[in-house]
């Protein structure tokens, strides 16, 4: 990580630690918005937290390990969870999640070599009555099959470049 | 997407703020005396009985005391929570409200699972809206001294935070371990603080009380399990959604009404509920028959009753907090030995012993998630072994 990187974390995670306070309760909101921005909370963020909140980083740690939409590992732009539990199963999510596996190059557990997708197993997703369900980030799918999984995936990588040409008018002015 | 209700629910018709005045209406001491005429018991599985919860949180000695809405939905198969959230959340809010009069709390808290993230925006519309309306805040409707505001809280995606001492770990910043009962949240909860923890379903059902009145809710039902009861209802069946029935259905008329009548097992309560096979589809689902948080999962003719098992373990592996040994190490033995089955390794005699480590797992483990783990693959071994032996070995 390039120093500038880091003085960049060092200061969203002051931010944050300022708008949700320095008590212990404040942990899993601080890591929440390290998750969401960083993709990851790597070893240097959990200390950067430890240090703040005044708790040892095993503590965070801990905590990190704990939840699973928490992760030390890198996470792609885009997480897909995909629900495995036994209505969606028997909705046919197998076919769902090999559709995937092709059509991004991954296992399930595996983040695609440009990091872009995540690809997880998900338990009850709360969708049950329309499986297969999966999410992507925050947004809900429902009914897939393994022909929608396509433009799903094409939807997201729209979303990106929609980012790339705001970042490239921005430099532009 | 987000809501899918079969027919208009009780709580299309409930007057906005309707049961909210009346409850402020009321002294501390009638408030309670309404909940337990009307015989309200938690809908998020347990059955405790609200006026008793609330009773002792109200009689606790502090300053500081919580309210907090369990909106931690995880159980396999259900998602009612979510549709009354989507379509309901100023019921909740205001069962929440009523809670904190009751008790005396100032500060509620909305624990949400994290799948649910995209709940969010619109919960925060409502809480923002009811402040503007003097529903929340310093002074609620108007009564001096009645000062009470409610703040979301995310999970991180675990199932045991379901679990309300759980849920208050992970709201202190803590790995969702379940903590030894007692002492109970009533009395010490969130920062050791009186806690109520209730699910979404009760607080709205709380709202609507005061509405209709305890006797309209007690005149539906049994004697023991008062009131209507929201199901979410998934699987091999014809209308797959949420449904609201009196306590006390029998699981043939539920299916009826669902479109369900070939099924040849239902699961009732989730992954830790039970697995009901045809042969007593005449049992009443209520607290004290089949218990439920209202997953109802129908099983087909062709479905195979050892893989439904080995997904149900799957998750109790997954989502074990890794705290007490049965819990742990019974749920993947369990699992292993699901696998043995169906690789046709598994000697009766094994499989009894598998059965008496569940059983063990039901008495010795901390939480309910262990002490119900076992359930259903208990259930299936004793009303499928036809179908779950005698699988031919790979070799």
């Amino acid at each position: 990580m390039l120093v500038t990187d880091r003085d960049r974390m060092i200061e969203d995670i002051a931010s944050w630690a300022e708008t949700y306070g320095n008590a212990r309760s404040a942990l899993i909101p601080i890591l929440q918005n390290i998750q969401k921005k960083y993709c990851r909370i790597s070893d240097f963020a959990m200390q950067q937290v430890a240090d703040l909140l005044e708790i040892h980083p095993v503590e965070v740690y801990g905590v990190v390990s704990f939840y699973s939409f928490l992760s030390e590992k890198p996470h792609g732009r885009f997480v897909i969870r995909l629900c495995r539990t036994i209505s969606c199963d028997m909705a046919g999510k197998d076919a769902v999640a090999q559709q995937l596996e092709n059509d991004l190059g991954i296992r399930f557990g595996q983040t695609t070599p440009d990091e872009m997708f995540t690809l997880e197993w998900a338990n009850c997703l709360g969708l049950c009555e329309q499986g297969p369900a999966m999410l992507v980030n925050d947004q809900a799918f429902t009914r897939v099959t393994p022909e929608k999984v396509a433009d799903i995936i094409e939807g997201c990588r729209r979303q990106l470049s929609v980012f790339a040409s705001q970042r490239k008018e921005e430099h532009v002015v | 997407m987000i809501s899918s209700t079969q027919a208009p629910l009780t709580f299309s018709s409930v007057e906005a703020n309707a049961g909210l005045k009346v409850a402020l209406g009321q002294k501390r001491a009638d408030i309670l005396e309404t909940l337990r005429r009307s015989g309200v018991r938690g809908r998020g599985g347990a059955g405790f009985p609200v006026a008793v919860k609330w009773n002792l949180a109200a009689a606790a000695q502090s300053e500081r005391k919580f309210v907090v809405c369990n909106a931690d939905e995880g159980e396999p198969g259900t998602f009612k929570d979510r549709v009354l959230l989507s379509d309901y959340a100023d019921l909740v809010v205001e069962g929440m409200t009523i809670a904190a009069r009751a008790i005396g709390a100032k500060k509620g808290i909305l624990y949400l699972r994290a799948e649910y993230t995209y709940l969010v925006s619109h919960i925060e519309a409502v809480l923002e809206r009811r402040r503007k309306e003097s529903l929340l805040g310093q002074a609620v409707m108007g009564q001096n001294g009645f000062d009470f505001d409610i703040e979301i809280r995310m999970g991180a995606g675990a199932y045991i935070c379901g679990e309300e001492t759980a849920l208050i770990e992970s709201l202190e910043g803590n790995r969702g371990e379940p903590r030894n009962r007692p002492p109970f949240p009533v009395d010490t909860g969130f920062f050791g603080q009186p806690t109520v923890v209730n699910n979404v379903e009760t607080l709205a059902w709380i709202t609507t009380i005061f509405a209709k009145g305890a006797d309209w809710f007690k005149g539906i039902g049994t004697e023991k399990s008062t009131g209507p009861k929201i199901f979410s209802v998934s699987g091999d069946c014809e209308r797959a959604g949420v449904y609201e029935l009196p306590m006390g259905i029998t699981v043939e008329a539920l299916l009826k009404e669902v479109g369900g009548e070939n099924a040849k097992a239902v699961q009732i309560g989730g992954a830790s509920g039970h697995c009901i096979p045809a042969s007593e589809f005449n049992r009443a689902i209520a607290y004290e028959d089949v218990a439920t948080g209202g997953s109802i999962i129908v099983f087909g003719p062709e479905r195979d009753m050892l893989q439904v098992a080995h997904n149900f373990l799957e998750f109790f592996v997954d989502e074990s907090c890794g705290q007490c040994t049965p819990c742990r190490e019974g749920n993947a033995k369990l699992l292993e030995g699901v696998e043995m089955l169906q690789a046709g390794e598994c000697s009766s005699r094994y499989l009894r012993e598998l059965c008496q480590l569940g059983e063990t797992m039901q008495l010795a483990s901390k939480c309910g998630l262990g002490q119900s783990s076992p359930n259903a693959f208990l259930s299936i071994v004793k009303h499928f072994s036809h179908e779950i032996m005698s699988h031919k070995r790979a070799n």
